[in-house]
C-alpha cells in the first residue's frame, strides 16, 4: 500500500469522523430514553419514620406466659409464620422465655421470686452493631440505613446460616422445610417464605411503612413502648430516662435496641 | 482416504440427527399463547406503564420494584402518567390480574420460563383452576 504523508493524514481524518458518530448517535438517542422512563419510586406519606427504632419492654406487666400470648399471636398470623411441631423446625420471630435464658450472666444468687418466675418476651434486637449482617455473604440480611431496622431480602438469602451462627441472641431460624402446609391462615397481604431461607422479626416495616405500630406493640395495649431511639422527646427515651432497663447481652457491644424494664 | 465412504455416511447420520428437531417440528410451531384480561383489567385501560413495556420489560421492572421495597422501603411507584401504585407482586398485580392461570402462566409455559415468585409470594387470584 501506498503510504505517502498524505495518505496517512487522510486515514486520519476519516477515523476522527468514525469516532464522532457514536456521541451524535447518544446525543439523538438519550433524548428520546428521557421521554420513556419518569418513573419514581417513593415513600408513602403515611410512613412512619426514624433514625433507629428502638422497643422497650415492660416486664413487669407481664405476669404469666397468657399475657404475652396475644402479641405472640398476633405477630404470628400477620407474618403467616408456621408452626411445626417438631421443635427443631420452630419458626420464631417474637417468643418467650425464663430470665436465665434471656439474661444469662445476670442471675443474682437469691433473685426476687417475681423477676424469677415472670416471663420475658425476646425478638430480634435490631443490634445498632449487627453481627448477623457482617456475617451475612451475599447482604441478604442489612441494617436498613433510614431506620435502623436489621431487615431480611429472603430473595439473596442463600440459607448458609452464618447470620445464625453469629446471631448472640438466638432471634433467626431456618425454615427446614416448605413453611406453607404448616401456616393456619394464611395472610393474603404478607408473603411466605420457602424452605431454606433464614427469617426473624423485621420490626414490622411494612407496617411502618403504612403508618402502623408494630402488631405487637398495638396488641400489647401499652405494656410495649416502641420509637425514636435519637429523639429525646420520644416515649422510649422517657422510659429509658425515668426506669431501670437492662439489655441483653450488652457486654458484646452489638447495641440491642430492645430494653427491658424489670 | 480409504475410509471415506464410513466418514461421510458418519457425517450424514449426524447431521440427520443433529437437525432432526428441526425439521420434524417444521411447521408446527405452538401457537402463541392468548392472555386473557380480568374485568377490572380491561376496564383499568392501562397497567403502571404501556402494554408494550410491560409485555418486553415487565421483569426489569419488578426487579427494580423489589429492590425499592425490600432494600430501601420505598413502596410507592409513580408511575409516568402520574398514578400511584403500591409496589406489591401479590396484592397490586394479582389485584388486576387476578387470573393467573389464564394470564402469568399461559406465557411463562410458552416461553418456558418458570419463576420462582410464587415460592414465597402468594397467588392471589380469586379465578382459580
Amino acid at each position: 500500500m501506498d503510504s505517502s504523508r498524505r495518505r496517512v493524514l487522510q486515514l486520519f481524518g476519516i477515523s476522527s469522523l468514525a469516532l464522532m458518530t457514536r456521541p451524535v448517535y447518544n446525543a439523538l438517542a438519550t433524548e428520546k430514553h428521557a421521554q420513556k422512563a419518569k418513573e419514581q419510586m417513593i415513600r408513602g406519606d403515611k410512613a412512619l419514620t426514624a433514625k433507629q427504632w428502638a422497643m422497650v419492654i415492660d416486664t413487669r406487666q407481664f405476669e404469666s406466659a397468657e399475657d404475652m400470648e396475644p402479641l405472640i399471636e398476633a405477630c404470628n398470623k400477620i407474618h403467616n409464620i408456621p408452626h411445626f411441631e417438631n421443635q427443631r423446625h420452630e419458626i420464631k420471630w417474637l417468643w418467650e422465655d425464663h430470665y436465665h435464658n434471656v439474661f444469662p450472666g445476670k442471675g443474682a444468687r437469691f433473685l426476687s421470686e417475681a423477676v424469677e418466675s415472670r416471663p420475658f418476651l425476646v425478638l430480634c434486637n435490631h443490634c445498632e452493631n449487627p453481627p448477623c449482617v457482617r456475617a451475612c455473604p451475599t447482604q441478604a440480611t442489612f441494617k436498613r440505613a433510614s431506620d435502623g431496622i436489621v431487615l431480611m431480602d429472603f430473595h439473596r438469602c442463600i440459607g448458609c446460616r452464618f447470620c445464625m451462627a453469629a446471631c448472640p441472641f438466638g432471634a433467626r431460624s431456618f425454615n427446614w422445610r416448605d413453611p406453607r402446609p404448616f401456616i393456619k391462615e394464611t395472610d393474603p397481604k404478607f408473603p411466605t417464605r420457602t424452605k431454606g431461607v433464614v427469617e426473624k422479626c423485621n420490626f414490622c416495616a411494612e407496617r411502618l411503612a403504612e403508618g402502623k405500630l408494630p402488631a405487637c406493640v398495638e396488641a400489647a395495649e401499652g405494656k410495649l413502648a416502641f420509637g425514636d431511639l435519637y429523639d429525646p422527646d420520644s416515649e422510649v427515651r422517657e422510659l429509658i430516662k425515668t426506669n431501670y432497663t437492662i439489655r441483653r447481652k450488652q457486654e458484646l457491644g452489638t447495641e440491642p435496641c430492645v430494653y427491658y424494664i424489670v | 482416504m480409504k475410509d471415506k465412504k464410513l466418514i461421510v455416511t458418519g457425517v450424514i447420520i449426524f447431521l440427520i440427527i443433529a437437525t432432526f428437531p428441526f425439521w420434524y417440528n417444521r411447521g408446527k410451531a405452538a401457537p402463541m399463547p392468548e392472555l386473557e384480561l380480568t374485568a377490572k383489567a380491561k376496564a383499568a385501560k392501562v397497567c403502571v406503564r404501556s402494554t408494550e413495556y410491560m409485555r418486553a420489560d415487565h421483569m426489569q421492572l419488578l426487579d427494580k420494584w423489589r429492590e425499592k421495597v425490600v432494600r430501601e422501603g420505598d413502596r410507592i411507584y409513580v408511575s409516568p402518567s402520574g398514578k400511584q401504585y403500591n409496589m406489591s407482586l401479590s396484592n397490586t398485580c394479582l389485584d388486576c390480574h387476578s387470573n393467573k392461570a389464564q394470564f402469568c402462566d399461559r406465557c411463562h409455559d410458552y416461553a418456558s420460563v418458570r419463576p420462582y415468585c410464587w415460592d414465597c409470594h402468594l397467588d392471589n387470584s380469586k379465578e382459580k383452576t
